[in-house]
């Protein structure tokens, strides 16, 4: 116990105290931090239309692909449920691309998507697109291919509803078959509200992944200009909360106004998911009222 | 899932015996589109796979064709990227760094669960708040500081910075061993205590043995995450290329050699192996932890 005690004072509890310090001051790490009160917080919120740009992008990525995502896992999850022949074999091919790191998934969906050479727009040409769009490239188009990304990667998401779903008693569905349900019905009045707390599950991890969400923006929309790496290429399409944060703290050295970022979204985490936990009453089954 | 597979299995011979042939023959057809749906699903997931393994295989020179089957299969590809990227080298560092975080976490955290889960004492309720409370903080929040921290050590750029903090348990994981300790009967610890067993020896003889199922799933999770973690690599080596990770390595590569796809795949290829490999090999151990991370959760 005790180690855990002396690690959570040392990596948890002494940096938040100190970056709740630090958003307050001015801090590059070669002169000490000096205070400048909530200077920091109001250029974030009044100066720097970056910071917008990249509150807004995170949004996007989590209001739309998160439920895309979910979507698909639970319709994946469904389709692969039923045990028949071979099923493990369809099981684990939708399962192996979530094992790729998430650079590698980066930097192949660069090859996949690449508007002139990559195989996708070879087939969209193909079955007669004429001009296909440039993806990543377009800043229209860039988060909506991330979010493809993420579809691809959706096999973690899948397993979990799957297993969700097998455990969901027989009889439930046998009572449903006897009341004459068809099988949307059984879908949407057995199958949903008895994978309801998977589903609360993945919103809530969804959400704090989400206003973490960095690598794969960063390895796509890396842009190196002489010395100078840039990144939220095009057009800061891509330039997400962390990036943001990244980008003037580790680049910039702009310590002090990083850690203002890193409280803000602290807070803005914590409100969404309180607003879900709270909301979520309403439609989250209780499986101990059931057993 | 397999007392499904063996009902569904047993009544078959039964049903084809009573069945008319036009409804044999509709079944059977059904079954076709079941499965070539299946197949569909799956091709979708898998293709781009196939893809980039492809054009890992053409020349540099093809890859930026609209070709999509090699004209030569260029296995040489990977040798050079063996010639143009250290790759041993970064292997290695992701080995060391991956390993030894899994190593204190599991050294770490074992104990902490121990204590949420099997041990009564004043503020166990109240410190369990605590570490769900860890999970949500923002890694970014400590970062910051810990930057500095380390900075002020000297321990940037290096490997301690990526190490050191596990050795000390992790919310997450002392969150899923907390979960499954509590599934092992009382009864067992109780025993051992009336045989005069230390609560050390009850963790280290007892639980531990009976909840390998659970640490062999955290350890994977671990070792995956130090594996592919791209943001604290960064941070943390990025002033040294001789201690970067593979995830680094691979980035960085990509900005030398952007024309060159063909390289560029391979090295994706390789850095995507092991996992794979590592996924066959303990499938069940995966599954398993993905299970019982998701819906104990």
């Amino acid at each position: 116990m005790s180690p855990w005690i002396i690690g959570f004072l040392a990596f948890t509890v002494y940096p938040m105290v100190s970056s709740f310090y630090f958003s307050f001051t001015s801090y590059d790490l070669l002169s000490t931090p000096h205070w400048v009160g909530t200077a920091n917080y109001r250029f974030m919120f009044t100066k720097d239309p970056l910071f917008w740009t990249a509150l807004k992008n995170t949004m996007w990525i989590i209001v739309v692909g998160l439920p895309l995502r979910i979507a698909v896992a639970i319709a994946t999850a469904t389709w692969l449920v039923r045990p028949r022949r071979a099923i493990k074999t369809y099981r684990t091919s939708v399962f192996i691309p979530t094992l790729a790191p998430a650079v590698a998934g980066a930097l192949a969906f660069l090859y996949l998507f690449n508007p002139a050479t990559g195989p996708v727009n070879q087939v969209l040409s193909g079955i007669g697109m004429s001009d296909p769009p440039l993806w990543l490239y377009d800043a229209q188009w860039a988060k909506p291919t991330l979010v493809l990304l993420a579809i691809w990667g959706v096999g973690d998401a899948m397993i979990i509803f799957l297993a969700g779903m097998l455990n969901v008693p027989s009889e439930l569905y046998e009572a449903a078959d006897i009341e004459g349900a068809g099988r949307l019905q059984r879908f949407w009045h057995v199958t949903l509200p008895l994978i309801s707390p998977v589903i609360f599950f993945s919103i809530v991890i969804g959400i704090i992944a989400g206003f973490q969400y960095f690598t794969q923006a960063y390895v796509v929309s890396f842009w190196q200009t002489g010395d100078h790496a840039q990144i939220g290429h095009p057009q800061n399409s891509l330039l997400f909360y962390t990036s943001r944060l990244y980008q003037m703290g580790f680049q910039n050295f702009k310590m002090g106004y990083a850690s203002a970022m890193a409280w803000i979204l602290f807070l803005i985490t914590m409100i969404c998911t309180l607003l879900v936990i709270r909301n979520s009453r309403r439609w989250v089954f209780q499986q101990g009222a059931f057993r | 899932m397999s007392a499904a597979v063996t009902t569904t299995a047993r009544r078959r011979p039964i049903l084809r015996r009573t069945l008319p042939a036009n409804v044999r023959r509709k079944r059977l057809l059904l079954a076709v589109a079941d499965h070539a749906l299946l197949i569909a699903v799956m091709a979708i997931f898998l293709i781009p796979l196939a893809f980039v393994l492809l054009t890992s295989l053409m020349t540099s020179e093809q890859a930026l064709t609209t070709d999509m089957w090699p004209r030569s299969f260029e296995w040489d590809n990977y040798a050079e990227v063996f010639r143009r990227l250290p790759v041993l080298r970064y292997a290695t560092n992701t080995m060391i760094i991956a390993t030894l975080s899994t190593l204190g976490v599991i050294l770490s955290s074992i104990p902490v669960a121990y204590a949420l889960s099997r041990l009564r004492w004043r503020g166990r309720q109240a410190t369990f708040v605590i570490v769900l409370a860890t999970i949500m903080l923002p890694y970014q929040v400590t970062i910051v500081p810990l930057y500095v921290l380390f900075a002020r050590y000297g321990w940037i750029p290096g490997f301690k910075p990526l190490i050191v903090p596990l050795f000390f348990g992790d919310a997450f994981s002392i969150f899923l061993l907390r979960q499954f300790f509590l599934t092992i009967p009382e009864e067992l610890s109780d025993a051992a205590r009336m045989e005069g067993a230390s609560e050390w020896q009850i963790m280290t003889r007892v639980i531990v043995p009976l909840a390998k199922p659970a640490i062999a799933a955290v350890a994977l999770f671990q070792f995956l995450y130090s594996w592919n973690d791209f943001f604290a690599p960064l941070l943390f080596l990025g002033g040294d290329s001789n201690l970067w990770t593979l995830a680094i390595g691979l980035n960085e590569f990509r900005g030398l050699h952007q024309v060159e796809y063909n390289l560029m795949l391979a090295a994706v290829v390789l850095f995507m192996l092991p996992v794979i490999v590592l996924f066959f090999f303990a499938q069940r151990v995966f599954m398993e932890g993905i299970t019982v991370t998701g819906v104990k959760g």
